[in-house]
């Protein structure tokens, strides 16, 4: 019996540590995003900065977001093609369709493919700049390093995620318009009437929020890794892992939130 | 000795986990004086920099510049104590993304005209020895030495009162270091700063200091005028001018 009193107690240690742990770097983060927030908000600001990242975040993520979105959109639409009609209700298709990508995988698959590719890449160059001396260097060169380096990746994730899930949100109706048609028999202009008329403002209101979201979330977590990596190359890397993985499960947690906010009442 | 020095460090200490850095370090530094610090590798040299640049928090101790604390400064006035400085990093700390005159102009003020700031970079670069044709270059383009040589025109370019130079000769042949040496000495000469080396190269002591310290185990062991070092009796100081493996400084070879 003592004995597994002692398990118990040292498990519940363990989970009190490991929730402690977990409130600490909440905190660090909400500090973190606080201060490079506060700094996007005041002079000086870097122009230049943020169109680089607008291109580097939006522009190059367009191919890798677009071809998710085509595919999904088609696949989804054999599935529910299938489901359907085992209960011939096959014309529901199109309604489906639309709202699944539009509520949920355009902007969730949308994020995880960006965050991906720019959580990781931010706490890379971040983090190599932290360990070569380039962040405090900036500090001796007359320039707040929040300002010049966080608050344009974070205002541009946050401007430019919701352009790239509305690409996501077309190419992936479209990708399952084009298997309906081509494949299954859908007539293509019922289709079309049909997604047209489900579509609510909400949906897509709530699918541009959902994305500017996950965009905070995805630079914040490359910087905010990128930012605190120590020790050479090996800090670098966990830092990009770190980045990935916690912009993962933010975007997958806060979508969660936001559709029983929206949609769950 | 009634003058307030430029920077004095009362009892500094810095620790990085169980690993105790700077134990209570003094140390006055004079306006308009160039100070050298020696000591080996890993004593805390750099470390002792970055307290007086407010990019690392001590843990007990005092700093002033200008008879004014400045150990717990934050955001504008932070900035403004900064800004004083400049620093010559030991790694260069070039910023990779940028061109070698991006780099040397980039604490001048950015609302200038591109071909101007342009100017100003080359003519910062010609004073370390450098020409035009590297100003287009990546620093990762450029050797060792010359990103070293870039990295101090980028310290000097916007004429900072204090200079704080971190292993400025390392890594440079001699003849280069030699220039570099010069370069040190005119700029407290000329521009009548005051100047910060940290080193380990002798030849560089003997040419740019006006006072050596001795940063040993966390503490300022001996300090006193160039010509001191090689009168001292003080044994550190001996065996480290004179390279010696026997004596009271024992290098940890096996990172015992
Ligand atoms: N950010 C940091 N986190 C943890 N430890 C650190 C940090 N910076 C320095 N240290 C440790 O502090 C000690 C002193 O480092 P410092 O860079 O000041 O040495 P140094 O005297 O400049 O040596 P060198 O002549 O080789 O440059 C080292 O043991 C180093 O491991
Ligand atoms: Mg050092």
């Amino acid at each position: 019996m003592r004995g597994i009193a002692h398990d118990a107690v040292g498990v519940l240690s363990a989970i009190g540590g490991f929730v402690i742990g977990g409130l600490a770097a909440i905190g660090r983060m909400s500090k973190f995003a606080a201060r490079a927030l506060g700094h996007a908000v005041l002079p000086p600001y870097y122009p230049a900065r943020l169109l680089e990242q607008i291109l580097v975040i939006g522009y190059f993520s367009l191919p890798v977001v677009g071809l998710t979105a085509l595919f999904i959109g088609s696949a989804l639409v054999q599935q529910i093609y299938i489901g359907g009609s085992r209960f011939n209700a096959a014309s529901t298709v199109p309604a489906v369709t639309v709202i699944g990508i539009v509520r949920e995988l355009g902007p969730v698959l949308g994020g995880l493919m960006v965050a991906g590719r720019v959580s990781s890449a931010m706490a890379a160059e971040l983090g190599t700049m932290r360990v070569t001396e380039q962040i405090d260097a900036l500090a001796t060169l007359r320039t707040d390093p929040y300002r010049y380096l966080i608050a344009p990746r974070l205002v541009a994730a946050v401007l430019v995620m919701p352009i790239l899930v509305l690409v996501a949100n077309i190419v992936g109706v479209l990708g399952g318009f084009l298997l309906a048609t081509g494949r299954l028999g859908f007539n293509s202009a019922n289709y079309l009437n049909t997604t047209m008329e489900y579509l609510k403002v909400e949906d897509v209101v709530s699918s541009m929020v959902k994305a500017a979201v996950f965009g905070f979330f995805i630079a914040l977590m490359g910087c905010y890794h990128g930012f605190r990596s120590t020790g050479g190359a090996a800090g670098v890397g966990k830092a990009t892992t770190n980045a990935v993985v916690s912009a993962f499960i933010m975007i997958l947690l806060s979508n969660l939130v936001i559709t029983v906010l929206v949609f769950g009442t | 000795m009634t003058e307030i020095p430029k920077i004095a460090l009362k009892g500094l200490r810095k620790r990085f986990g169980s690993k105790q850095v700077l134990q209570g370090v003094d140390l006055n530094i004079c306006a308009g004086e160039s100070m050298v610090v020696i000591g080996g590798s890993g004593t805390g040299k750099s470390v002792m920099m970055k307290c007086i640049l407010g990019l690392i928090a001590p843990d007990a101790g005092r700093i002033e510049v200008d008879g004014v604390d400045v150990t717990h400064l934050k955001g504008r006035a932070l900035a403004a104590h900064q800004a004083r400085f400049g620093m010559l990093f030991q790694g260069g700390a070039l910023f990779d993304s940028l061109s070698v005159w991006r780099n040397v102009s980039f604490a001048l003020d950015q609302s200038r005209k591109g071909a101007d700031l342009r100017a100003a970079a080359i003519d910062n670069l010609a004073r370390v020895g450098l020409g035009a044709e590297v100003a287009d270059l990546r620093p990762s383009e450029l050797s060792g030495g010359m990103q070293k040589r870039v990295a101090l025109a980028r310290a000097i370019a916007p004429r900072p009162e204090i200079v704080f130079f971190d292993e400025p000769t390392t890594g440079l042949d001699p003849i280069m270091a030699d220039v570099i040496n010069d370069l040190i000495v005119e700029l407290v000469r000329d521009l009548k700063i005051t100047a910060l080396t940290i080193t380990h190269d002798m030849a560089s002591v003997r040419k740019v200091a006006d006072r050596v310290a001795m940063l040993y185990a966390g503490r300022i062991v001996w300090h006193g005028p160039r010509e001191g070092i090689d009168a001292t009796g003080n044994p550190y100081v001996y065996q480290f001018v004179n390279g010696r493996a026997e004596g009271p400084i024992k290098m940890a070879v096996r990172g015992g």
